[in-house]
C-alpha cells in the first residue's frame, strides 16, 4: 500500500454564505487519520466539528461550501472527484452514523432490506445473497435473533437497537473510515457503553479507522487514540487522548475539564464551586478577531485580541494554538 | 422510614408514599385486551428542607412520571403525596394553583421551554398577576430582584427569548420557576441541553439559589457527575421502582445494587481510559416486566432466586441506605471499581 | 429579494383595494345607484366615462369603486367569522382531545366533503339574498381549513416545554390556550385567512352572479358581472372592469398570503444554527 495517510485534511476552510456576507465557519483545520486509527473531534455546538465531517464525505450543502484547503483520501483529492466517484466513496470506503438513528433510517423499509441494499449497491451482490449477508451483519452487531429482526421496521426497534442497525449498515461494505457524529448522544448510558464497546471491537477486528465527533470529553477520550479540540471553527489543541485532558495545553481545554462535575471528584475533594468559563459560545457570524477564545479567556492579553495564534508543535507530541500555551 | 422516625416531621418538605401511576394501554372500548403500563409502581420518597434529592435512572424508568405526579399534572393511581404539610390530590384546578406556589420546575430544553412570543417581562409577570400580585411596584420589584438573582440585567426584560443564548435562556427558565417563591424545585435535566462550557455556570447558579432562597431540589438527571455534585441524597430508579436510595456518598462510593454499579461504571471519564461496564440486553418491556427482580435479565450476579417472583423488597440499613436486591449482601464484598479516583 | 416580492405586490394590491373602498365617496365621479341617465347609456370608456357606462347610463368606474366596499366587506368579515369558528373549534379540539375532538373532526370532514359554494348556496336560498345573509352564508362554510391548521398546531405545540411550564405555574386551560398556544399558531392562521379572503371575494362574486348575493341596484363586483352577462359582446367594458377588479384583488390576497407564509411559517424560517 501507499504511505499516504487514510485521510488527510489540510488548511480546510469552510465558508457560510450569509445574506450579505461570507464568513468562515471552519478555518485552518488540518489533521490526518491513519489506517485503523481512532481520532476524535470534540467541541461545542457551532464549533464546526460536524460540518468538517460532512466536508470529508462531500456532503456539504449550500449555504456551506469548501472555500479552500485540501481533503485527501488515500492521497486522492476528494474535491476533484466527480459526483459519481464521491458517491462510490461514501458507503463503500467511508461510512457515517448519526446521532438520531431514527431519522437516518428509512421508516417504511425493513431494516434487513436497508442493510442488504448496501451489498447490492456497492458490492454488486444479488438480493438473495445480500439478504443472507444482512442477517450476518445484524448478528455481527450483536442483535439477538437476527433472522427475525431483519424483517422489523425501524420503529419496532429500541434506540440502541436502531443504532446497532445503523452501525451494521455503515460497516456492511467494510469501509476504511467510519465517521460517527454524536453516535450515542440520544442513548442511555448503559446502552451508550454497549454501543461504544461494539464500535471499538468491530473496528479493531476489521481495521476500520474511526472519526468520532462529540461534545462529550469522556466519550472521546475513551474511544479515540488522538483527539482534536475545536473552538469557534478552529482546532485549538490536538494530542494523544491520554494526555490532552490531563495536561491541557490550551486554556479552553483546561476550562472545559475544570468545569465538568466529574464523577468521584466530590468524594475525593469535597464539593467546591465548579470553575466556570465566562461568556457564551459565539455564533458563526460573531467570531471574535485574534484568538477566538480571547473574550472568554482569563489569560488573554493584547496580542490575543489582535492576532490569531499560529500552530505550535509540542515537545510531547501534538499541537496547540495559543499565544500563552502551557 | 428510618430517618423520618428519628427527625421531627416538619423537617420533611415532601414525602411520597407508595406512589403508583399505571396507564391502560391498547384494548377495545370496553377494556378487553387492555394492558397496564406500570410507569411508576410503589415509590417512596422523602425530601428534607434545603436538601437536593437526585433522581437517576435511564429513560423509561419512571422518573419523569414521578415528577409529573408531584407537579399535579398526572393523577396517580394510588399513593400519598404530602408537600409542605399539605396532601396533594392533583385533581382540581384550584389545587393546582395552590400547588404552583409550592412546587415548580426547571425544564431541560431552554429552547422549547420559553414561549417565543412572550418577552421575559411577560413570562415572569403573568404568573405573578395570576397568583394575585397586582401592585405595579411589587411586580416590578420582584421582577428585578429575580432577574438579578439569576444573573440577568433588568434592562433585558423587554427582550424575546430568541435574543438570548442557550445559557441565558436557561436562566430565564430558572427565574420563571422561582418567581412564585416556591419551596420545592424539580430540575429536569437542567444542563443536558446546554453547551459543555455553559453547564458549570448553571450548576453553580442552581446551588447558589438553593442556599440564598432556601430551596429544596429534586434533581432528575442521567448525568451522574452532575447528580453527585449537587445531591445530598440519591434515589436510583429502574422500571418504575426505586432500586437503591441513600446519601450521595453511599450511592457513589459504596453502591450496593448491581444496576447502580453498572450505571456508575458505564460513564466514560475524560481523564481515565477504561473499559466501560456493559450489561446484557436492554430494558425489559415495561408492559411485560420480568417476574422477579426487574434487573435480573441484565444482571451478571443474577441467580435463580432473582428470576422468580416475588420482587425483592427495598431493605433499609441502619444508615438509611436502602437496596432492593436479593444478593446485595453476597456481592457487597466484591470490590466496586470506583470510577476516577484522582 | 425573493421573499419580499410577492409580499409587496400582494400587499400593495390589497391596500389599493382597501383605500379605494374607504375613499369611494371621494374617488367616485357619480353616485353609483342614483345617477342613472339613459342619455348616457352604454357609453364606451372615454375621458369622460373612464370605464364606460351601463344600460342605465350609470358610471361603471364609480360603481367599481363603490363595489370594492361590498366585496371587501364580504371578504374580510366572512373570513373573520370563519377564522374565529375554525380557531375556536380546532384549538379546543386539539387541546382537550377525546370525544370533543372526535365531534369536531367529524364536522370538519363533513364540511370538507360538501363543496362550500353549494353549501353557501343552500344557506342563501333559505335566508334570501342580501349582504347579511351573504356574510352568514360565507362565514359558516369556509372554516374547515383553519380548523385543521389550528388543531394540528395545537397538537404539536401543546407538548412544548412552555405549555407545560404554564400548567406548572397554575394557568387554567383557557389562559393556556389564549396566551401560550394561540400566539404561536397565528402565523399559519393569518396565511390561511388571507387566502380565504380571496376565495370569499370570489364566492361573493359567484353568488351575486347567480343572483343570490347582493341584489341590484347596489353595486358589488359579482352583481355587476351578473348584470353585464347579456351585453358581453356588445358592451364588453361592463364585465371587463369589475372582472379585473376581482382578479386583481384576489391575486393580491393570494400573493399576500404566500408572502406572509414565507415570513410567518416557522417551517420556512431559517433554523437556528
Amino acid at each position: 500500500m501507499t504511505t499516504a495517510p487514510l485521510i488527510e485534511v489540510e488548511d480546510l476552510r469552510i465558508d457560510l454564505d450569509g445574506r450579505s456576507s461570507r464568513v468562515a465557519a471552519v478555518e485552518d483545520v488540518s489533521f490526518r487519520i491513519e489506517r485503523g486509527e481512532t481520532f476524535g473531534l470534540v467541541g461545542e455546538s457551532g464549533c464546526g466539528k460536524s460540518i468538517t465531517a460532512l466536508a470529508l464525505i462531500g456532503l456539504l450543502r449550500r449555504p456551506l461550501s469548501v472555500a479552500s484547503g485540501a481533503i485527501r483520501f488515500e492521497g486522492r483529492e476528494i474535491q476533484s472527484l466527480s459526483a459519481a466517484e464521491q458517491r462510490d466513496l461514501r458507503g463503500d470506503r467511508i461510512a457515517m452514523i448519526f446521532q438520531e438513528p431514527m431519522t437516518a433510517l428509512n421508516p417504511v423499509s425493513p431494516v434487513g432490506r436497508q442493510i442488504a441494499e448496501m451489498f447490492v449497491l456497492h458490492k454488486g451482490k444479488s438480493w438473495r445473497e445480500a439478504n443472507q449477508l444482512a442477517v450476518e451483519a445484524l448478528a455481527s452487531v450483536r442483535v439477538p435473533a437476527p433472522e427475525r429482526r431483519v424483517n422489523d421496521y425501524p420503529h419496532q426497534l429500541s434506540g440502541g437497537m436502531r443504532q446497532r442497525v445503523m452501525i451494521a449498515i455503515a460497516l456492511a461494505c467494510g469501509p476504511d473510515l467510519l465517521i460517527a457524529d454524536e453516535p450515542t448522544t440520544a442513548l442511555d448510558v448503559t446502552v451508550q457503553a454497549e454501543i461504544i464497546e461494539l464500535m471499538r471491537n468491530l473496528c479493531a477486528e476489521r481495521g476500520t479507522a474511526i472519526l468520532m465527533i462529540s461534545h462529550d470529553l469522556g466519550l472521546v477520550a475513551n474511544v479515540c487514540r488522538r483527539v482534536a479540540v475545536m473552538y469557534a471553527g478552529r482546532i485549538v489543541e490536538q494530542r494523544g487522548s491520554d494526555e490532552i485532558f490531563r495536561a491541557c495545553a490550551h486554556p479552553y481545554t483546561q476550562g472545559l475539564v475544570d468545569s465538568l462535575p466529574r464523577l468521584g471528584t466530590r468524594a475525593a475533594h469535597g464539593r467546591s464551586r465548579l470553575r466556570e468559563i465566562a461568556g457564551v459560545v459565539p455564533a458563526i457570524a460573531d467570531f471574535p478577531s485574534g484568538c477566538r477564545f480571547n473574550p472568554r479567556c482569563a489569560q488573554a492579553t493584547e496580542i490575543c485580541r489582535t492576532t490569531a495564534p499560529e500552530t505550535t508543535w509540542l515537545d510531547a507530541g501534538g499541537l496547540v494554538r495559543c499565544h500563552h500555551h502551557a | 422510614m428510618h430517618e423520618a422516625a428519628m427527625r421531627p416531621g416538619d423537617d420533611v418538605i415532601l414525602s411520597v408514599q407508595d406512589l403508583a401511576v399505571h396507564f391502560p394501554i391498547g384494548g377495545s372500548l370496553l377494556g378487553h385486551g387492555q394492558r397496564l403500563l406500570r410507569a411508576v409502581d410503589g415509590v417512596d420518597l422523602e425530601l428534607k428542607r434545603g436538601e437536593c434529592l437526585g433522581l437517576v435512572g435511564e429513560s423509561g424508568c419512571g422518573k419523569s412520571t414521578v415528577a409529573l405526579s408531584l407537579l399535579g399534572l398526572l393523577t396517580p393511581t394510588r399513593g400519598r403525596i404530602v408537600m409542605d404539610g399539605q396532601p396533594v390530590s392533583g385533581k382540581q384546578s384550584g389545587d393546582r394553583k395552590a400547588l404552583a406556589r409550592i412546587v415548580q420546575m426547571v425544564f431541560q430544553d431552554p429552547y422549547a421551554s420559553l414561549n417565543p412570543r412572550q418577552t421575559v417581562r411577560r413570562t415572569l409577570e403573568d404568573p405573578l398577576r395570576l397568583h394575585g400580585v397586582t401592585a405595579r411596584s411589587e411586580i416590578e420589584g420582584r421582577l428585578e430582584a429575580m432577574l438579578k438573582h439569576v444573573g440577568l440585567r433588568p434592562e433585558q426584560a423587554g427582550r424575546y427569548p430568541h435574543e438570548f443564548s442557550g445559557g441565558q435562556r436557561q436562566r430565564i427558565g430558572i427565574a420563571r420557576a422561582l418567581i412564585l417563591n416556591p419551596k420545592i424545585v424539580i430540575c429536569d435535566e437542567p444542563v443536558s441541553a446546554l453547551d459543555v462550557s455553559i453547564r458549570a455556570q448553571i450548576i453553580n447558579l442552581l446551588l447558589e439559589l438553593k442556599e440564598t432562597l432556601g430551596l429544596s431540589y429534586i434533581m432528575i438527571s442521567h448525568d451522574l457527575g452532575v447528580v453527585e455534585h449537587m445531591s445530598d441524597r440519591v434515589a436510583v430508579m429502574y422500571l418504575g421502582r426505586i432500586v437503591e436510595t441513600g446519601g450521595w456518598r453511599e450511592i457513589f462510593e459504596r453502591p450496593a445494587h448491581p444496576y447502580t454499579r453498572t450505571l456508575i461504571a458505564a460513564i466514560p471519564d475524560p481523564l481515565r481510559r477504561a473499559p466501560l461496564a456493559t450489561t446484557k440486553g436492554e430494558l425489559p418491556n415495561p408492559l411485560n416486566p420480568p417476574d422477579g427482580c426487574a434487573f435480573a435479565p441484565r444482571c451478571r450476579h443474577a441467580e435463580a432466586v432473582c428470576q422468580r417472583a416475588p420482587v425483592p423488597s427495598l431493605e433499609t440499613r441502619p444508615d438509611g441506605h436502602a437496596v432492593r436486591c436479593w444478593r446485595a449482601d453476597d456481592i457487597a464484598g466484591e470490590a466496586f471499581a470506583d470510577a476516577a479516583l484522582t | 429579494m425573493k421573499l419580499g416580492t410577492s409580499l409587496i405586490i400582494g400587499g400593495l394590491l390589497f391596500a389599493l383595494a382597501i383605500v379605494v373602498g374607504l375613499l369611494a365617496p371621494w374617488l367616485a365621479h357619480t353616485d353609483p345607484v342614483m345617477d342613472a341617465n339613459l342619455m348616457n347609456a352604454e357609453e364606451p370608456p372615454s375621458w369622460l366615462w373612464w370605464f364606460g357606462t351601463d344600460a342605465q347610463g350609470r358610471d361603471i368606474y364609480s360603481r367599481v369603486v363603490y363595489g370594492a366596499r361590498i366585496s371587501l366587506t364580504v371578504g374580510i368579515v366572512s373570513q373573520l367569522v370563519n377564522s374565529v369558528i375554525g380557531v375556536t373549534l380546532g384549538l379546543s379540539a386539539g387541546y382537550f382531545g377525546g370525544w370533543w375532538d372526535d365531534i369536531v373532526n367529524g364536522l370538519t370532514n363533513l364540511m370538507l366533503a360538501i363543496p362550500s359554494l353549494i353549501f353557501a348556496l343552500a344557506i342563501m336560498a333559505v335566508l334570501g339574498p342580501g349582504l347579511t345573509s351573504l356574510l352568514i352564508a360565507l362565514g359558516l362554510t369556509n372554516w374547515s381549513f383553519t380548523c385543521r391548521i389550528a388543531r394540528a398546531s395545537t397538537l404539536s405545540l401543546k407538548s412544548q416545554g412552555y405549555v407545560q411550564a404554564a400548567r406548572v405555574l397554575g394557568y387554567g386551560d383557557l389562559r393556556i390556550m389564549i396566551t401560550q398556544l394561540l400566539p404561536n399558531m397565528l402565523g399559519p392562521i393569518i396565511v390561511i385567512g388571507t387566502l380565504g379572503m380571496g376565495s370569499a371575494v370570489l364566492a361573493e362574486a359567484s353568488l351575486s352572479f347567480l343572483g343570490l348575493g347582493i341584489r341590484p341596484p347596489f353595486p358589488s363586483w359579482g352583481s355587476m358581472l351578473s348584470e353585464a352577462r347579456d351585453q358581453i359582446t356588445t358592451a364588453p367594458w361592463l364585465s371587463v372592469f369589475p372582472g379585473l377588479a376581482i382578479f386583481l384583488t384576489v391575486l393580491g390576497l393570494n400573493l399576500l398570503g404566500d408572502g406572509l407564509r414565507d415570513i410567518l411559517d416557522p417551517q420556512s424560517r431559517s433554523r437556528r444554527t
